[in-house]
C-alpha cells in the first residue's frame, strides 16, 4: 500500500473514529498546529476533509 | 601493419563521435568527470569495434568479424547498468524522476555507443576505399566522420513538449483546501501556512497538446512524472525533505487532455517557468500515435 493515514485530527469527536490514532483540538488554530506537527514528523501531507478533520496521509 | 592508418584514424572518429555526443547540461547525466571517463571508454571501445571490422573483412578473417559482432552485443550491458545506478539514486531524488524517465535515459546511452560504432565503421570503410589518395584520405575521413556524427545526432534527437503542445501561464485558486487550476483539482492542501506560501509564490501553467497524437503522448504518467522532475531540477523546487504538500504537480484534464503543471518554485520567475516546461524532452516510450490506427482516425 502505498498511501496511508497516519493521523486524524477533529475538533468533533462526533465526526471521527476507526483506527488511526486520533488528535482532537480545541479550536481551529490548535487543529492546524497539531496537524503540521505530526505531518513534520512523518514527512506527510496534511489533506483538509472541509468538516473540521484534518487527516495526515503519507504519500 | 597496413592498416594502420585506417585504425587509427577510425577508431579516433568513433571516440570523437562519443566526446560529441555527451554533453553537459542541467541533468549533470553522465556526472563529470567519472562518469565521462566510463562513457568515453566504452566510446573507444565502440570505435574499435567499428574500426576493425572493415580490416578483418578485408583479410577474410571472419571469425574475428563474429566475434566483435558478438563484442558489440555487450553494450547492451549499458543499459541495464545505467537503469540501476538511476534507480539507486532516485530515493535521494527529490522529486522522483520516474521509471519512464530512467527508461529513457538508459536507451539514449546504450545507443550512443552503437552510434559510435557506426561512425568508425564508416569511417573505416571510406578509409580503406580511399588507400591511394595520400593524405587526402584524412580530410575526406574527417568530413565522413563529423557528417555521419551530425546527421546521426539529428536523427536521434526526440521532441521536446514545445514540439508538441503549446505551453501557456495560467491561474489556481482554493477552493477551500483544494488548489484548482481551470476545472481540475490539483491537490488538497490542508495547512493554511501552506495555502499562503502557494498563493504568494505558487506558479500554474496549462500544457495544451496540438493534436490527438499529442494528447496521448501526454497522457502517459512517466511523461508527467518526468515533466515535474525536470521542471524542479531546472528551476528549482521550493521545498524541504519531507513536505510533501510542495511536490510540484501534473494532472489531467480528462476533457480536453492538457496538462495542468502547479509548483512552488524557489524563485518567482514565470518567464524560466515556462521555459523549463517547453524544455522538458518527451519520452520516447511516451510516445503514442493513435492517428496511425483506423480507430484513431475514427475518434479523430
Amino acid at each position: 500500500m502505498d498511501k496511508q493515514i497516519l493521523a486524524v485530527c477533529a475538533m468533533d469527536k462526533t465526526k471521527v473514529g476507526g483506527g488511526a490514532p486520533i488528535f482532537y483540538a480545541a479550536d481551529q488554530d490548535e487543529l492546524s498546529e497539531i496537524a503540521m506537527m505530526i505531518s513534520r514528523v512523518f514527512g506527510a501531507a496534511v489533506h483538509d476533509l472541509h468538516n473540521g478533520v484534518l487527516i495526515i496521509v503519507k504519500h | 601493419m597496413k592498416y594502420l592508418f585506417t585504425l587509427i584514424i577510425a577508431i579516433l572518429g568513433g571516440f570523437l563521435a562519443r566526446l560529441y555526443m555527451l554533453r553537459r547540461d542541467y541533468r549533470q547525466y553522465p556526472s563529470y568527470p567519472q562518469g565521462w571517463a566510463i562513457h568515453l571508454f566504452l566510446g573507444f571501445i565502440g570505435g574499435s569495434i567499428g574500426a576493425i571490422i572493415v580490416p578483418a573483412l578485408l583479410e577474410g578473417e571472419y571469425s574475428a568479424v563474429s566475434f566483435l559482432l558478438l563484442a558489440a552485443s555487450q553494450f547492451r550491458e549499458v543499459r541495464n547498468v545505467e537503469r540501476q545506478t538511476l534507480s539507486a539514486m532516485e530515493s535521494t531524488e527529490m522529486v522522483k524522476r520516474g521509471t519512464a524517465y530512467i527508461e529513457g535515459i538508459a536507451r539514449v546511452f546504450e545507443a550512443r555507443n552503437y552510434l559510435a560504432i557506426w561512425v568508425a565503421l564508416s569511417v573505416a570503410v571510406t578509409s580503406e576505399l580511399l588507400v591511394g589518395l595520400g593524405w587526402w584520405r584524412t580530410a575526406v575521413c574527417g568530413v565522413v566522420g563529423v557528417l555521419l556524427t551530425v546527421v546521426l545526432v539529428r536523427l536521434m534527437q526526440g521532441d521536446k513538449i514545445s514540439d508538441i503542445a503549446t505551453v501557456e501561464l495560467t491561474d489556481f485558486r482554493f477552493e477551500g483546501a483544494l488548489v484548482v487550476v481551470g476545472e481540475t483539482v490539483m491537490m488538497n492542501v490542508g495547512l493554511p501556512d501552506a495555502r499562503k506560501v502557494y498563493e504568494e509564490r505558487g506558479l500554474a501553467a496549462i500544457i495544451r497538446p496540438n493534436g490527438p497524437n499529442a494528447k496521448a503522448t501526454l497522457a502517459n504518467l512517466g511523461q508527467m512524472q518526468a515533466i515535474a522532475h525536470d521542471v524542479s531540477s531546472m528551476i528549482g523546487v521550493y521545498m524541504d525533505v519531507g513536505e510533501q504538500e510542495f511536490i510540484p504537480m501534473v494532472r489531467r484534464n480528462p476533457s480536453v487532455g492538457s496538462l495542468h503543471v502547479l509548483m512552488v518554485a524557489s524563485e518567482k520567475d514565470e518567464a524560466a517557468f515556462l521555459e523549463a516546461i517547453r524544455r522538458v524532452p518527451v519520452l520516447e516510450g511516451a510516445i503514442r500515435k493513435p492517428l496511425t490506427s483506423a480507430a484513431g482516425k475514427l475518434v479523430d
